[in-house]
């Protein structure tokens, strides 16, 4: 239905009349672009003039939105009608982090209202970072075409809205809870699908702190033959996990539960074999889970580790991704460096995430990595210790990266062997790893560290910065530089009203800034708000207290098309 | 070697996590298997390998050369930079360093309301949220009873959620008909479904026992309950009627 297009030309003497060619231009447009895919190059398409706009907005069918308040519900849903499938992030990201007092927003509701309109044939939706109910849940659970339902970091809704999505959506295939925050409403949404075969391609709900009804959960799976993603809760145990491998053997991603026996078992069982369960599954190539390890029965996984792997023999490694605690020590990560060498993504957590606690990894691990990982292309990593000489080593050793994200757990610590700021090592990653497009730095840095980033960070469009710079000027490169810079999140660093004025000319091309807990005055944030009038500056306040005179608390401040919220809590202030 | 494609978290199709109990960092951390005395991360995977893992970096800090700062969680000032002479080594933690999800937000998680939580919250704007179960309904509700002042509201407002449910009376009248035993009994035997609440002693009473100003304050739960098990409650809501008044 082409309802914003000009009707055509009434044909003469009812005989056919070819539509006219700038018709034809449009539809042949509309069946090319139906093969563009990436948002950046639909952005680009949608810049030629007014047809190739319209054409590419009926032809997107999956909606991002990076930002939940840039732009309002029903703006997006009238140039873009036939999307199917939307993505809405809402918070930043340094509200993980207990950074952000409860109840700022990101609230779905008015976004599902609309789809509601909009969007009846929604299928697929992801969001991040909202404030999601149950009420919503049981909105969306109404489109008839639902089938794929993402929930990363939100909060907001408990099991009584998972019990609604369970039982309403019957084409659901994917339902995907990552790192949320449910409430337990007492309700057995596992028992809510309904009976017979399901479409369920993707059950993933390991963060939902509620125990569940095993012997419902493994009826699904017995009538579930597509699914081939399963994560599970610690309330299973490794017995239960048992029985769901033996039914699903199909699985190639599965998330262990606790991985240890419940309580129940009683004495003299005959304990099931574990070994062949897991040997039964043969297309595992993601296992992730073992909360309550008990190591008697890790033996268990070693057929699958070697489908996951070959941190063996061979020397092949078909491990790409990584995520360890840093209990593997420094040796474990020599070992992954001299085995792994395919690897592409590697995350190292601390087992003890306080800064004055004993790390087991260091420079040294880092090092090891970066000699044997020569394809590395994403790191994250927590350590107390570092050196420059290590991270210049993995500068230059791991020329593919894209993702550079170190924290040095103790705030301001140097360089340890040469008392030395940090400054050179996060120097030498921007100007080897062309293809860096996101940094995370902690440790020891001056102002120089920061004219590195501006300078040679080309690429880089997400920089979180801790406990770093000396003064306005450091931050002054940033904004000066990176031409790339869309995010940029600094926390507790000596950056003031000067710094942030020289960032003006940028701040409608750029997602958000946050800066907390830095020199920023009230008068300077206003005067930011008065000269862009788009851009959405809100002040946060860490304590329910009146304004203080000296400095900002928190400033938050994004572009945004329908100006600012109406649904700021009262300690956000809106200047 | 194919490169699998990035799913939701990032996280490409190959991969191995390794869990924490109760752990919720950006992925599954194993449990610091080496306290215990049971097996490390490098006895689980079979390496062939030859090496002897070698010590831990002994050219670590001394603690006294920390360059660490005392901050106090309130202290949101700008922190001195590296000139400043080397403070001991005491950290008092900072909210959200390092930058690690806890596993319970404890800020974003719904809290179970304690009594003087609950009496914070009445006094100020907050929202009273309270659970509603109706028998036989297959999941619960929430609603906030700050946003409604009288019992009539609120019956519109359940009437709506549940569509089945009817309170009967209510308001002054409603009320009255509740302290009247033989009309109270008369309005259970006839209806479908009876509102009871717990209240703050964990005892189950009828709705509409008491001024609704008391009701908010007391009630935690909300159950709709079918007619003909909610008669046993009748006399301890008589019970109470009498003491209160």
């Amino acid at each position: 239905m082409r309802e914003d297009r000009p009707p055509p030309p009434p044909s003469r003497g009812g005989a056919y009349s070819p539509p006219p060619p700038d018709q034809v231009l449009e539809n042949v447009l509309e069946h090319v672009l139906q093969f563009l895919t990436f948002r950046r190059d639909r952005n680009a398409a949608a810049l030629v003039c007014r047809s190739w706009h319209r054409a590419e907005a009926l032809t997107r069918s999956e909606l991002f939105i990076g930002n939940c308040y840039a732009v309002a519900p029903r703006r997006a849903m009238e140039r873009f009608r036939r999307a199917t499938a939307v993505t809405i992030k809402g918070k930043p990201r340094f509200a993980d982090f207990n950074l952000m007092p409860p109840d700022w927003g990101a609230n779905f509701t008015p976004w599902v209202t609309s789809m509601a309109q909009c969007y009846r044939a929604l299928e697929k939706l992801c969001l991040k970072r909202m404030f999601v109910t149950d009420e919503d849940l049981e909105l969306l659970a109404s489109f008839p075409s639902f089938r794929e339902l993402v929930l990363i970091c939100c909060d907001g809704f408990g099991t009584s809205g998972l019990a609604v999505v369970a039982s309403k959506c019957r084409k659901l295939r994917v339902l995907d809870l990552i790192e949320d925050e449910v409430t337990d409403d007492e309700i057995d949404w596992i028992s809510c699908f309904p009976e017979g075969e399901t479409c369920l391609e993707s059950l993933i709900f390991d963060c939902v702190e509620c125990p569940i009804y095993f012997e419902a959960l493994e009826r699904l799976v017995a009538r579930s033959p597509s699914l081939k993603k399963l994560k599970l809760n610690r309330y299973v145990s490794i017995v239960q996990l048992y029985r769901l491998m033996i039914r699903a053997p199909q699985l190639t991603h599965l998330g262990t539960g606790s991985f240890s026996p419940s309580e129940i078992v009683a004495q003299g069982d005959q304990e099931p074999d574990y070994s062949s369960a897991f040997d039964a599954c043969r297309s595992l190539v993601c296992l992730s889970g073992f909360r309550e390890i008990v190591p008697d029965y890790l033996p268990a996984i070693y057929p699958v580790c070697a489908n996951l792997t070959s941190l063996n023999f061979y020397g092949e490694a078909c491990f790409l991704c990584l995520q360890v605690l840093d209990t593997v020590r420094d040796a474990g990560l020599q070992a992954v460096g001299a085995t792994c060498k395919d690897l592409r993504e590697l995350r190292v957590f601390p087992i003890d995430a306080r800064e004055d606690s004993e790390a087991p990894v260091s420079d040294v691990g880092l090092l090891a990595i970066s000699e044997g990982c020569r394809k590395l292309q994403s790191i994250l990593y927590f350590c107390q210790r570092m050196t420059n000489a290590a991270v210049i080593a993995m500068s230059e050793n791991c020329p593919e990266l894209v993702v550079f994200r170190l924290c040095i757990m103790g705030r301001h610590l140097p360089d340890h062997v040469t008392r030395e700021p940090m400054d050179e090592g996060f120097g030498a990653i921007v100007k080897n790893c062309k293809k860096l497009t996101r940094l995370a730095t902690s440790g020891l840095l001056t102002d120089r560290a920061f004219s590195y980033i501006g300078q040679y960070g080309k690429l880089v469009r997400t920089l979180s910065v801790a406990f770093a710079g000396d003064s306005d000027t450091g931050l002054k490169y940033v904004l000066e530089g990176c031409p790339r810079l869309q995010k940029l999140e600094i926390r507790d660093s000596p950056f003031g009203d000067s710094a942030l004025r020289s960032g003006l000319y940028r701040y409608y091309n750029m997602r958000f800034l946050w800066m907390s807990s830095c020199r920023l005055t009230r008068r300077g944030c206003k005067e930011i708000a008065q000269q862009m009038p788009h851009l959405v500056v809100e002040m946060i306040n860490g304590e329910e207290e009146e304004v203080k005179e000296d400095y900002v608390d928190t400033l938050y401040m994004y572009r945004s098309l329908d100006g600012p919220r109406a649904d700021a809590p009262s300690f956000v202030t809106i200047l | 070697m194919e490169v699998c494609r990035k799913t939701a978290n990032g996280l490409d199709g190959t991969e191995l996590r390794l869990g924490l109990p109760g752990g919720g960092l950006e992925g599954d951390v194993v449990k610091n298997s080496a306290a215990n005395g049971k097996r490390g991360f490098e006895e689980i995977v079979d390496f062939k390998l030859k090496f002897s893992p070698k010590g831990t970096c002994t050219n670590y800090m001394d603690q006294s050369d920390e360059k660490v700062v005392k901050i106090s969680p309130k202290d949101k000032k700008f922190l001195p930079c590296s000139n400043d002479p080397p403070k001991p080594p005491s950290k008092a933690q900072v909210v959200g360093w390092p930058p690690v999800r806890s596993f319970r937000k404890n800020i974003l998680a719904v809290q179970k309301s304690s009594d003087e939580e609950r009496e914070k919250k009445i006094g100020s704007n907050n929202p009273v949220f309270v659970k509603v179960s109706v028998d036989g309904a297959p999941y619960l509700r929430k609603v906030d009873l700050k946003m409604y002042k009288s019992y009539q509201e609120l019956s519109g407002a359940l009437g709506n959620m549940f569509r089945f449910f009817t309170m009967g009376n209510c308001g002054s009248q409603g009320m009255k008909d509740f302290m009247n035993e033989s009309k109270l009994m008369d309005l259970l035997s006839g209806s479908d479904y009876v509102p009871t609440y717990e209240d703050k002693d964990g005892d189950w009473m009828l709705v509409g026992d008491v001024p609704w100003e008391m009701f908010v304050h007391s009630c935690k739960r909300l159950r709709i309950m079918k007619g003909k098990e909610a008669i046993g409650l009748a006399p301890r809501a008589m019970e109470k009627c009498k003491n209160r008044t």
